[in-house]
């Protein structure tokens, strides 16, 4: 990986890291006796690695193909594997806390073992761990090959993917410490959040540079929606976590919000990252190999266009759905209602347009599993946001909000859509990226795609059940019009429940280690095959682009 | 009929497509459009939110949570107790049934965050505060199946043993007075005193808890053991404390009549 970088660029890169070491070893000196120091030395030990290792190969020879000859896929690659690993600990985690909830006993008599500490480091390990580094990782790859243009600089793409891992690490290592702002899916603390707005500037700038050398005239479809997702989540990380400090050497602050305006803020931020980062930036990761894995055309670039438009300007007002019967005033309930249901629009165009792609294919479908994937992706994208739109009602609410029903919810978009999405996107790009004639074991990602719907199923039924069940007990009267089950009761009939959801989410746990395992096998011993045309080409020059049908 | 309705949408996308057309070749066009198409959303539904006056009720009686309990809360979001426990009744029938009077605005307005959370795995602990004596509240952290047997709660025995440290608590009021929580400066310089008064009543350090934060402040050995300050009772303290910042929500509405 080295070899691939120019004498300067390992001069910068000693610089970066140098710097960030340096910024780790004050945080460890001022962040004394408080968990920040302990990130310090956490910060210290990541760049100092980093900075070694660059200064290893300092003066290695330099490299002398000519780089615009091809793309520059070494953190893409990198990114593939961080992904896999971090699927692996976020869904470890996962079935650990929910073993918890079935068995209280579960763990050991120290602070940081609790489901409090260790649900988030779950949340933060799926959802920016394994999915933001799905989501840079392929958008380097997907950027690269629709712009027929090689990234602008080698840095930049390091930049953003090592400085967002060193972020998912602060975060998930701070939650085990107790450090937390409490608000979901943006729990990590002012110094981690303002890290991560550096990492994001850096990222927007490298994505608009290298779609500013495209040799294509249009922007491809997958690119609007990895804007859109980088875009707006600068735009509500940076309001949300809008913060101060109690000082300067310490991790704790005091959202800037209060009460019902902290509340509205959050679930502002909290539907859109389920929105712009586990939506669009996956609908982008769709939109790009779902195609070329069926080899045929998107069915529809006006439905493209409506979905893209629909979903960028519905979803931003829909968060206020999730404080339906609150102190919230009544009138943002009702608009977040009204957005919700009409967000069925654009979600479905999407949905629709992938499977409509496929038509023509389907015999593609049954024998290819890895399409498979992004098939039952775009279904459970369907079916989730035909939920979502119907849990956003009102009296739907009333009844699903605080039961496992919304946790269901979630899981059939996180583990059906998302991971699935990714995964198919994994298994076709890993044989590619690594020059491979095909993935090492076919057979494994058979296994893996029924592992993963079995573990989806279960789940999600599992978590319908209880919820549903739970809210439903919580409004039982009996005759004489008092309530007739205490908390108790409803916690005591989810047992069973709580026992099926950990078995699925181990059958996921399953197939995400099979992924891992078949990865490193195909890098390691499949025999290699230079695929044909995978370089950057110029339309003025009339060279034929790479076909989505390639 | 259905042609009718829908052309004046069809010829509305008819012309975004053919805009979008000519954005889509332009990269900061695009980035101009996304962020103007959904900044839009968010301004409508979080602007008049901080200005319309009904937004919040006003009262004059509602109090700032003590440098003790607002240690306690610290702690409470340390462990994630959010994510189990939701603080915030809604208007429904049976929550009010269950809980008390359905939570007002104003009950989580020194609230930074907020913590209404999203997921009961437990109650609601809106209404928790004088619920349960501190001792149940002791017992029930220490091990939460000796009281309740189907609980599925994590057990908090460490919080009796550790010490609470108090040497932030004035930077933490001082940030909290910053985002506008209405301490006074006699408040933020002497919150570790305070913080240490408010669970050892013996000392002649209580005086000035009721001097600044009222008469009605509680002081007394919240964890039952006199010798030192620990998480616990800053925990327990933040717990008695939930729904009796102000009494407004039970003066509006009075309690349901079986």
């Amino acid at each position: 990986m080295m070899s691939n970088l120019t004498g300067a660029e390992r001069t910068s890169a000693m610089t970066i890291t140098g710097f960030g070491a340096l910024i780790g070893l004050i945080m460890a000196a001022v962040g004394h006796g408080d968990p920040m120091g302990v990130h310090g030395w956490i910060v210290l030990a990541f760049c100092g690695v980093l900075f070694f290792v660059v200064g290893n190969s300092l003066y290695d020879p330099q490299p002398t193909e000519d780089r615009a000859a091809s793309y520059y896929d070494d953190p893409t690659k990198v990114g593939i594997i961080l992904t896999l690993i971090w699927a692996v600990v976020g869904m470890a985690m996962g079935v650990w806390v929910a073993s918890q909830l079935a068995w209280p006993d579960l763990r050991f008599d120290a602070a940081w073992s609790s489901f409090g500490r260790l649900r988030p480091v779950h949340t933060s390990g799926v959802i920016f761990g394994f999915g933001g580094n799905a989501l840079i990782a392929t958008s380097f790859h997907i950027m690269q090959r629709t712009c027929r243009a090689r990234m602008p600089d080698q840095i930049s793409p390091w930049f953003v993917l090592l400085g967002f891992n060193l972020f998912c690490i602060v975060a998930a290592s701070g939650y085990l410490m107790g450090v937390t702002q409490s608000k979901e899916y943006a729990e990590p603390e002012w110094y981690a959040d303002i890290w991560l707005v550096v990492v994001w500037v850096v990222y927007f700038v490298l994505y608009i540079r290298t779609l500013a050398r495209r040799n294509e005239p249009h922007i491809y479809v997958a690119n609007w929606y990895y804007l859109s997702f980088i875009l707006v989540m600068a735009m509500l990380h940076i309001v949300n976590n809008l913060a101060v400090p109690a000082s300067f050497t310490g991790a704790k602050s005091y959202s800037a919000f209060s009460g019902v305006q902290d509340a509205m803020t959050q679930w502002w931020y909290g539907h859109n990252a389920v929105a712009f980062f586990l939506t669009t930036g996956f609908l982008g990761m769709l939109y790009y190999f779902l195609p070329k894995r069926a080899e045929r055309p998107i069915y529809s670039y006006r439905l493209s266009i409506l979905s893209f438009w629909g979903i960028v300007f519905f979803y931003i007002w829909v968060g206020s759905h999730h404080l339906h019967y609150t102190a919230l005033p009544h009138w943002v309930q009702t608009l977040g209602m009204t957005f919700s249901v009409m967000l069925l629009i654009p979600s479905w165009a999407s949905a629709g347009n992938a499977l409509m792609t496929l038509n023509g294919a389907w015999g593609k479908v049954r024998d290819d599993a890895t399409l498979r994937f992004m098939m039952v992706a775009a279904v459970f994208y369907g079916l989730t946001t035909f939920e979502g739109s119907f849990l956003a009602i009102r009296p739907v609410n009333g009844l699903s909000h605080y039961t496992d029903w919304t946790i269901g919810h979630v899981h059939a978009g996180a583990m059906g859509w998302v991971a699935l999405i990714s995964f198919g996107a994994i298994y076709s790009v890993v044989p590619l990226l690594w020059k491979r004639e095909t993935m090492y074991s076919w057979k494994a990602v058979e296994w893996h795609f029924w592992l993963a719907l079995a573990g989806t199923v279960v789940y999600v039924f599992a978590m319908w059940n209880s919820g549903i069940i739970q809210g439903l007990m919580w409004r039982t009267y009996n005759e004489t019009g008092t309530l007739r089950y205490s908390f108790v009761d409803s916690l005591v009939a989810m047992h069973p429940y709580y026992i099926a959801r950990a078995f699925g989410g181990l059958l996921f746990l399953i197939g995400a280690c099979i992924a891992l395992w078949n990865v490193v096998m195909t890098i390691r011993h499949v025999p290699g095959r230079v695929p044909e045309r995978d370089y950057p080409t110029s339309s003025e020059a009339m060279e034929p682009a790479v076909p989505a049908a390639e | 009929m259905l042609k009718t309705i829908l052309k004046p949408f069809a010829k509305l996308f008819e012309f975004q497509a053919r805009t979008h057309y000519r954005v889509e070749r332009h990269s900061m066009a695009l980035t101009f459009g996304i962020i103007i198409a959904a900044a839009i959303g968010g301004f409508v539904e979080i602007a008049p939110l901080f200005t319309i006056d009904e937004t919040v009720e006003t009262d004059p009686d509602m109090r700032v949570y003590t440098p003790l309990e607002q240690a306690g809360r610290d702690i409470y979001i340390r462990e994630g107790c959010y994510a189990c426990h939701s603080q915030m009744i809604r208007t429904l029938r049976d929550e009010v049934e269950r809980y008390g009077p359905y939570s007002l605005a104003v009950e989580s307005k020194y609230d930074h965050p907020m913590l209404w959370g999203s997921k009961r795995t437990g109650p609601d602990l809106a209404r928790l505060g004088d619920k349960y004596s501190d001792d149940w509240q002791v017992r029930h952290m220490v091990n939460p199946r000796d009281l309740v047997p189907q609980s599925v709660m994590p057990q908090y025995a460490f919080l009796l043993e550790r010490e609470l440290k108090t040497s932030d608590l004035s930077d933490r009021l001082g940030a909290l007075r910053a985002v506008g929580v209405p301490y006074t400066d006699d408040m933020i310089a002497n919150a570790a005193n305070d913080a240490a008064g408010q669970a050892m009543p013996d000392s002649e350090r209580s005086d000035g808890v009721w001097e600044r934060y009222g008469d009605a402040t509680a002081v007394r050995f919240f964890d039952g053991r006199p010798d030192r300050v620990t998480e616990m009772d800053a925990m327990v303290a933040y717990l008695q404390i939930l729904g009796k910042l102000t009494d407004l929500p039970a003066k509006i509405q009075p309690a349901a009549e079986e």
